[in-house]
């Protein structure tokens, strides 16, 4: 089966690589929207950099440390450093009918776009020094490690049979609770909790989430890694949660007061992460108990947040962390070979040692990638200072720290 | 005497004090976008869980410079135009104003405020009542 190029496959695992690396530009408005206007510079740039970041560090040695030769199931070896020996041919492990580079740039999106969801957590008041160095550390020290541990040959939880089809522990757990471990090092934003800190362009965020949704196509049936049954069941299992969160979120908020616009957005983002790392292994019909449980999830886990006076300024503990841990242990409850063969039986499908795998998924993850966060965070925080200055976060960073202003 | 008028009124109110007012006669007037709190004491928005309150409420100010004999007319057109009887209808200011110039003739104090079509003239003239 290995060594023969597919080209529907192909095309559709580059297409996909187009519409995961949208999604970071889409975060960066998503957020953007949500800061004061200040800081709308700062913020898009603390998604955009990762495209120049990640972009680089992937091919020097990310993808190596990835998915290179195993050791001891923890970390990928040296022998795909500079991309050598990731060509155009399949790789043996790794998408057996689409070129080995395709694979590989598909995963340096992931690698991309996670690193920029913890963003949200340290808006408006890191300094972009720190952040860099730290970001380079979280891409090495936590991402690189974890992937190989989920989708790395040899990886000890893909040994252990965790099913994550795109992503709910490598990238949302381990970017929620990686926010969350930051948040607690950086803490909170100059007049949190005694003033109103609002939103500067609520249309943008609306924006965001919308080409976030479409961009989630690519992230979720393009991780079948072929133009398959596998990668459409993805694409409709991840719409369908996406509707369903965002239909129970808007609720929800009415409940409370009136429909609400970010609210509604907020919602979609949470069902898209839950539904994750299920998307290829479920049925539509679980995706929407999937999505409709996780919406009431992210939203009292922002409430909970709120009321800790904890300011993990735009959530992506809550809306990525928690729903996708929901979404983790829901693979392990509606996973089922009859929509993927190469899958496994979750709880209702006879199988409750799935679930079991699953938590475990969740617990290394959530302790891996909080701890190592928390541990960069405060030595930078002890050596170079993580915030900026009192009078500059006054000013806000786009003068502070770019020298621009976003309107004038 | 020339008098100011600084009035605070609601966002959603400005076209009908400004159809009531140009009914009368005032036309000339400029309109500031404000900020500012009163008894209405805020309101709640929706954030992305629940609500959160807002204080600094936007209002608009619109600013009339006329004769004191106008001014009753005037302020009158103005709480008629803006009043919804709920608390956040805003504030009238009155100043007294020292001069007036207009830039393009160089007439001074009421003749600067002057124009044909104004309230004097709809009363009977600019000497009216």
């Amino acid at each position: 089966m290995p060594g023969s190029i597919n080209a529907g496959d192909t095309a559709w695992v580059l297409m996909s690589c187009a519409l995961v690396l949208m999604m970071t530009p889409a975060l960066a408005f998503f957020y953007g929207g949500m800061v004061r206007k200040k800081n709308i510079l700062s913020t898009l740039t603390l998604s955009y950099i990762f495209m120049a970041l990640i972009g680089v560090q992937w091919i020097l040695y990310g993808y190596s440390l990835s998915f290179g030769e195993d050791i001891a199931g923890l970390i990928g070896g040296l022998n795909f450093l500079g991309f050598k020996g990731v060509g155009a041919a399949p790789s043996p492990d790794y998408g057996s009918t689409i070129p080995h580079e395709a694979f590989a740039s598909f995963q340096m999106m992931f690698a991309i776009i996670t690193p920029a969801l913890i963003t949200g957590a340290l808006v408006e008041r890191t300094r972009f020094k720190s952040f860099l160095l730290f970001s380079i550390l979280w891409a090495t020290l936590v991402y690189d490690p974890l992937c190989h541990w989920v989708w790395g040959k040899g990886g000890w939880l893909g040994k252990l049979g965790l099913l994550d089809f795109a992503g709910g522990t490598v990238v949302h757990i381990a970017a929620g609770f990686s926010a969350l471990a930051f948040a607690l090092a950086l803490g909170p934003r100059r007049g949190f909790k005694k003033m109103t800190i609002e939103p500067n362009n609520i249309p943008y965020t609306v924006l965001g989430a919308g080409l976030l949704w479409m961009g989630w196509f690519g992230f979720n049936a393009g991780s079948a890694l072929a133009a398959d049954g596998v990668a459409a069941n993805a694409l409709l299992t991840t719409n369908t949660s996406g509707a369903a969160a965002g239909l129970v979120w808007i609720l929800l908020s009415w409940l409370d007061g009136r429909p609400s616009t970010l609210g509604m957005a907020t919602g979609f983002v949470v069902g898209l992460a839950a539904v994750t790392p299920a998307s290829g292994f479920v049925t539509p019909m679980a995706a929407m108990i999937i999505g409709a449980v996780a919406a009431p999830i992210g939203y009292y886990a922002i409430r909970f947040r709120e009321k800790r006076g904890l300011d993990e300024s735009l959530d992506v503990w809550a809306c990525h962390g928690m729903s996708s841990v929901w979404g983790v242990l829901a693979t392990g409850l509606f996973a089922t070979l009859e929509v993927n063969s190469g899958g496994a039986n979750g709880f209702f499908y006879g199988n409750p040692g799935q679930l079991f795998i699953q938590l475990i998924g969740v617990i290394a993850t959530i302790l891996f990638s909080f701890g190592i966060t928390f541990a960069v965070a405060k030595a930078l925080d002890w050596s170079i200072g993580l915030r900026v200055t009192e009078m500059e976060e006054e000013v806000g960073l786009d003068i502070s720290a770019h020298g621009e202003r976003a309107y004038s | 005497m020339l008098k100011k008028i600084e009035a605070i009124i609601r966002e959603e109110k400005l076209a009908d004090v400004k159809e009531a007012l140009r009914c009368i006669g005032i036309k000339g007037m400029n309109v500031f976008e404000i900020r500012g709190q009163g008894r209405q004491g805020g309101i709640e928005l929706s954030g992305r869980s629940g609500t959160y309150h807002v204080d600094m409420l936007p209002k608009l100010q619109v600013n009339i410079v006329l004769s004191e004999h106008n001014l009753r007319d005037t302020v009158d057109t103005i709480m008629k135009a803006a009043r919804t009887g709920e608390s956040g209808d805003g504030l009238i200011f009155v100043y007294p104003v020292d001069d007036v110039i207009r830039v393009r003739t160089g007439e001074r104090g009421r003749n600067a405020v002057m124009y044909p079509g104004d309230i004097d003239e709809k009363k009977g003239g600019p000497n009216g009542p």
